[in-house]
């Protein structure tokens, strides 16, 4: 039985246990120890900013059972920190006690951080928040974020990222009075360019929240608000910080191991140690640290086929990335490379902007393929085109029904007169009645709907096209020569 | 409908409200139609030959007995069809455990409604494919039809539909699609993820009925969990179904004062077909749809006796009255209704059973009863290779099907018209079709058959009778107590025009939940699914999906269908829909012949381009014979629960021809 000690109980770790479960289900080869420094279960960090908006409880979010460990036979233990790794030896020290493994993961996640700004930390040197300053980041700070958003309260959100921008759509939900404060001239600055960020502020500021975009925080004086560096000030009750993570290194530095901005790891997710392996926010997988789940659950996966053995030679190879904002009333997803001029000789880039009613796409075409893209406020279009990009299709030769998500009609469309249809056009699906049927039928003397039904059975199915059935034989009427 | 003079007249009847698509117009060609098999047929040097039914039927009895003697019972397997009567059905099954001995016996309906009936056992402890009438329907304010296409499939059926607002499932835009107020389009095997995010957003978006889930369910919070990870931008990355249109459907059902969520084959026919059904049950449970007054879950059900045909004892794990054969109790009750003391276990399930046909181990001798898998099985081109390696193949039809053109010996059988016995219809209510026209020479029942080969094997003639009524008033008696328990039923009544649905012990039961559903505790169970996903990936040979299904002018394998000249001339051939950029990309045109190719085979189409069709994705209808068949290409990977293989799934190229 092989013995592996998952560090960290969070999205990553959680996940990890519960694939090794997937297939190893009786505990029969790999016995798992998982160690999580909060005392609650595993929650879904994804889902936090439902949380703050108030969708879902925070029960709801919790991605295990109470009883999970127990019925999947996992050896779970809370509020236990890991103090220290003994690679030479083996073993985690938890407390007082050591645990051996044959195999760790590191499963440390990131941390908020806190920019520089007077006033945001407690000032005892502990890294612990100030007073009415929340970080959005675990589920406690949800709760905290929470008890004090009540309707009307003045809310300042650093950072107009990805995450900071769900905060704030989910506080302006709960009818806060939300300003967010961005050090960059547009809002999510590495994935949106400029005209879609503008795009994206003013559909924001039409549910509510205002912005301070190239603004610095300069202090934080409770009771006052905040106060930029340019001079002004943003009135907030509460400041919730969302200025980005790290990742949580500190166990892995101290064991030796190699570490960037974080844990390297090769495409098994070995760190420096082949015996020990990292996944998550804490990893960092051919340069780069994602901070997302997918990744992550990626990993979990692979981790678990090369640790169980029912993958041995499993490698992780990177994940495609497509940020989505997940906001109430804002459709917006942004994927690859975008950062390319409309007239970039070697790609083929094609621009929609409708800013007056929050529209904004922009599309990057090499080869045929979708290479990046920013959707805003064309759902259908988000979801047609992430699709062509994960699965490397060639686009629609039709750009526009590519921009628009879906084909586009068909010449003519809505209330055709029976004059424009041609002869072949089926007018009852059910019996296979072509208009020219109908005609001739006509001629031949079934002159009304319920005679054309007797002779050509149009309409005796579903009865769907009785109006069209109705419209021809008008139509054939009409176009007969009146008696004098 | 009945018929006079050869011509067909509709009648005014709750399900089709006096309608008849083109099928059902033409049905009264097949009754006179030149390619009539009038005469048993036995292959001689090689050719199928006239002979005397004595002859015909001495032959098969004589190797059936030769095959037992020397491998045992399990040597001679059944193969039936969702189209049998009920009479036929429950003989059928009764014909195979006691006068062949043989527990290898399944049907067609395990490649039609298995998954809905195995994720309905799960939730409601009862499988009626609509536990209420179909005219419930009509005061539907809200509908979700997933992998239906009624308008093709059961055109006088979406009058039923008109006054609801109609939000459609499927990955191609149907003529169905067509009518709904909103067309959910996932990539294809990716339902099971879609319906993961409606109850998510159920959740999220506050819908739940708490008071439903506390009073009349268990086992939400496991499936909660799964589902909680099914947020609604992932659901929309996996399926390609916008955020927006899943928060628009969910609003729409929970909005209804009526809804209902119907699912079809589209849901069923996966590896992962009882799993995805039992998810869309779980988003009915969650909106408080099931067990009540005007809403629902139902299951559309196919065939012409779908719902009967599953329900007295064609299937591998059943028993008459929707009996399970490992349930000694049930064992016990059928026992002595049949008079004998011992009965076979459970069999392998059809495609399993087909796949076993002259391996070692498997059966060496097959009788098919209306059925046609040398065109309706999947990876048909292995089936018909292991129907060739069997000593010796009978089909019971009344055209020369495909697989009656390779069988050994083809037994010409009645039709609709020419025979009376019990059809139970898609919302369980059973009824009594009548015999319209005399049966021509030369034609028997297969009730008649099956007396013909038991009393040749040494059973007594009364055992087997050849009188519906007769038969069916066994079927009362082995049925009563079962779930489907049909002992309240008789033929005067149904004559009287009585609506009886199953069970009727006295009355009948149109709603079967509304006090509870019929587990011990009487709530219905969520069951905690995951997404999978397709069996077959697409990859860099095989890049492009193929799903399967019907055109309104035929019906199943074809074979019927393709004989009747006006049905035929509407869609002679098979064909390929593709979007007109992957056609124009493989080299091919609007109304050129192309190659669909998979790793099981090859099937040869006249492109049609659509351009509402995914990108990488090609429809086939499965209906056409030779090197058209469909089922050339699909995959024969099992639901581990249903037994239902993936028709509606696999990875296929395009090549030019």
């Amino acid at each position: 039985m092989r013995n592996v000690v998952v560090v960290g109980y969070g999205m990553a770790g959680a996940r990890l246990a519960d694939e090794i479960r997937r297939r190893d289900p009786g505990a029969d080869r790999v016995a798992v120890t998982v160690l999580g420094d909060e005392d609650h279960p595993a929650y879904n960090r994804v889902l936090l900013s439902s949380v703050v908006a108030g969708s879902l409880t925070a029960d709801a979010v919790r991605l295990h059972d109470a009883d999970w460990a127990a019925r999947r036979r996992v050896d779970l233990r809370l509020g236990e920190p890991v103090s220290k790794v003994d690679r030479t030896r083996r073993v985690v020290h938890v407390g007082d006690g050591e645990v051996p493994y044959d195999a760790l993961v590191l499963a440390t996640g990131a941390r908020s951080w806190v920019p520089p700004t007077e006033g945001l930390l407690d000032g005892d040197g502990d890294g612990a928040m100030a007073p009415g300053v929340v970080a959005f980041r675990s589920l406690d700070d949800c709760a905290l974020i929470v008890e004090k958003a009540s309707p009307g309260t003045p809310v300042a959100v650093i950072g107009g990222g990805l995450l900071g921008l769900e905060a704030a759509r989910g506080l302006a939900g709960r009818g806060c009075l939300v300003t967010v404060v961005h050090p960059v001239g547009h809002l999510m600055e590495r994935q949106l360019d400029p005209g879609a960020g503008r795009v994206l502020a003013r559909t924001l500021e039409g549910l509510g929240i205002e912005f301070r975009l190239g603004a610095l925080a300069g202090r934080y004086v409770p009771g006052e608000g905040l106060e930029l560096v340019d001079g002004t000030s943003v009135p907030a009750d509460l400041v919730v910080v969302s200025a980005g993570v790290r990742a949580e290194t500190a166990l892995a530095e101290q064991a030796g191991l190699e570490v960037d901005r974080g844990v390297l790891v090769d495409d098994a997710l070995r760190t420096s140690d082949p015996r020990v392996h990292a996944i998550g926010d804490c990893a960092q997988h051919v340069g780069t640290v994602s901070g997302l789940v997918q990744p992550a659950w990626e990993q979990a996966a692979v981790l678990a086929d090369r640790l169980t053995g029912a993958a041995p030679a499993a490698r992780y190879a990177g994940t495609t990335v497509v940020t989505r904002l997940k906001a109430r009333d804002v459709d917006l997803a942004a994927l690859g490379d975008v950062h390319v001029d409309v007239d970039c000789p070697d790609a083929e880039v094609l621009c929609f902007q409708d800013p007056a009613r929050g529209r904004y796409a922009k599309l990057v075409l090499r080869d045929d393929r979708v290479a990046g893209a920013i959707v805003l406020g064309a759902p259908d279009a988000a979801a047609a085109i992430t699709q062509l990009y994960d699965r490397g299709l060639a686009a629609p030769t039709d750009r526009l029904a590519l921009l628009l998500g879906r084909a586009l009609p068909t010449a003519g469309g809505g209330e055709a007169s029976p004059a424009d249809l041609p002869a072949s056009a089926l007018v009852c699906r059910c019996n296979t009645v072509s208009k020219g049927q109908l005609v001739g039928a006509w001629r031949a003397g079934a002159t009304t709907v319920s005679a054309l039904a007797e002779v050509t059975r149009a309409g005796t199915g579903c009865g769907g096209c009785r109006d069209a059935v109705c419209g021809i034989v008008d139509w054939l009427a009409a176009s007969q020569p009146q008696p004098a | 409908m009945t018929i006079t003079d050869g011509r067909v007249t509709p009648r005014e009847f709750p399900t089709n409200r006096g309608g008849l698509c083109q099928k059902g117009w033409t049905s009264a060609a097949l009754l006179t139609s030149p390619a009539r098999l009038t005469t048993p047929l036995v292959r001689r040097d090689g050719v199928l030959q006239p002979a005397t039914w004595d002859d015909a039927l001495d032959l098969v009895a004589d190797k059936l007995a030769a095959l037992r003697a020397a491998h045992g019972p399990d040597a001679v397997g059944v193969f039936g069809g969702g189209g049998l009567t009920n009479e036929k059905s429950y003989l059928l099954g009764k014909f195979a455990r006691v006068a062949l001995g043989t527990s290898q016996i399944d049907y067609n309906g395990r490649f039609c409604m298995s998954s809905a009936a195995a994720a309905g056992l799960r939730a409601f402890g009862l499988d009626r494919g609509m536990p209420f009438p179909v005219t419930d329907l009509d005061r539907a304010d809200a509908v979700l039809l997933i992998g239906g296409n009624p308008a093709e499939t059961m055109p006088p059926f979406v009058q039923h539909l008109r006054g609801a607002e109609l939000i459609v499932v499927d990955p191609r835009r149907t003529a169905t699609a067509e009518l709904a107020t909103l067309h959910l389009q996932p990539a294809p095997g990716t339902d099971l993820a879609l319906a993961l995010g409606l109850l998510h957003t159920a959740v999220a978006d506050g819908r739940l009925d708490r008071d439903y889930l506390a009073e009349r369910t268990t086992g939400f919070d496991d499936a909660w969990r799964i589902a909680a990870t099914w947020w609604p931008e992932r659901v929309e990355r996996v399926t390609g179904v916008p955020v927006a249109d899943q928060r628009a459907a969910v609003r729409m059902l929970a909005e209804a004062g009526n809804a209902y969520v119907l699912t079809g084959r589209g849901a069923e026919q996966h590896a992962t077909g009882a799993d995805t059904v039992s998810a869309w049950i779980n988003l009915a449970l969650a909106l408080g749809l099931p067990g009540r007054r005007g809403s629902g879950y139902g299951c559309l059900t196919g065939q012409g006796n779908g719902q009967g045909g599953r329900e007295h004892g064609q299937k591998a794990d059943q028993l008459p009255g929707y009996r399970r054969i490992d349930d000694p109790a049930a064992r016990e009750h059928v026992m002595g209704v049949w008079g004998v003391d011992e009965l076979p276990g459970p069999g392998r399930s059809a495609y399993e059973l087909l796949d076993a046909l002259g391996q070692p181990g498997g059966p060496k001798a097959l009788l098919v009863f209306g059925s046609n898998v040398v065109v309706s099985a999947p990876r048909a081109g292995h089936v018909t290779d292991r129907l060739a390696a069997l000593d010796l193949l009978v089909v019971c039809d009344l055209v020369l099907s495909e697989t009656a053109a390779v069988a050994d010996v083809v037994l010409p059988v009645t039709q609709w018209a020419e025979e009376s016995g019990t059809m139970t219809n898609l919302e369980g209510r059973v009824l009594l079709r009548q015999q319209a026209v005399p049966v021509p020479e030369g034609v028997r029942s297969d009730l008649d058959v099956l007396r013909g080969l038991a009393t040749r094997l040494g059973q007594p003639a009364e055992r087997f009778p050849t009188e519906p009524e007769v038969v069916f008033e066994e079927l009362r008696r082995a049925s009563a107590g079962g779930a489907a328990d049909y002992s309240g039923v008789t033929y005067d009544r149904l004559r009287a025009g009585e609506a009886l649905h199953w069970p009727v012990v006295d009355r009948g039961t149109p709603r079967v939940f509304l006090d509870r559903f019929a587990h011990p505790d009487g709530r219905a169970r969520f069951t905690a699914v995951e997404h999978r996903g397709p069996a077959e990936p697409p990859d860099a040979d095989y890049p492009l999906q193929a799903t399967t299904g019907r055109v309104l002018q035929h019906y199943q394998s074809g074979a019927q269908t393709r004989l009747v000249a006006e049905l035929n001339a509407a869609e002679p051939e098979t064909y390929v829909e593709v979007h007109p950029d992957t056609a124009a990309r493989a080299g091919l045109r609007d109304g050129d012949r192309a190659a669909v190719v998979s790793r099981r085979g090859r099937t040869l189409a006249r492109v049609r381009c659509v351009p509402s069709l995914l990108i990488d994705v090609v429809f086939l209808p499965f209906h056409y014979a030779g090197d058209g068949r469909a089922n050339l290409l699909t995959n024969p990977v099992l639901d581990p629960t249903s037994r239902m293989p993936e028709f509606k799934v696999c990875a296929v190229r395009l090549e030019t021809v």
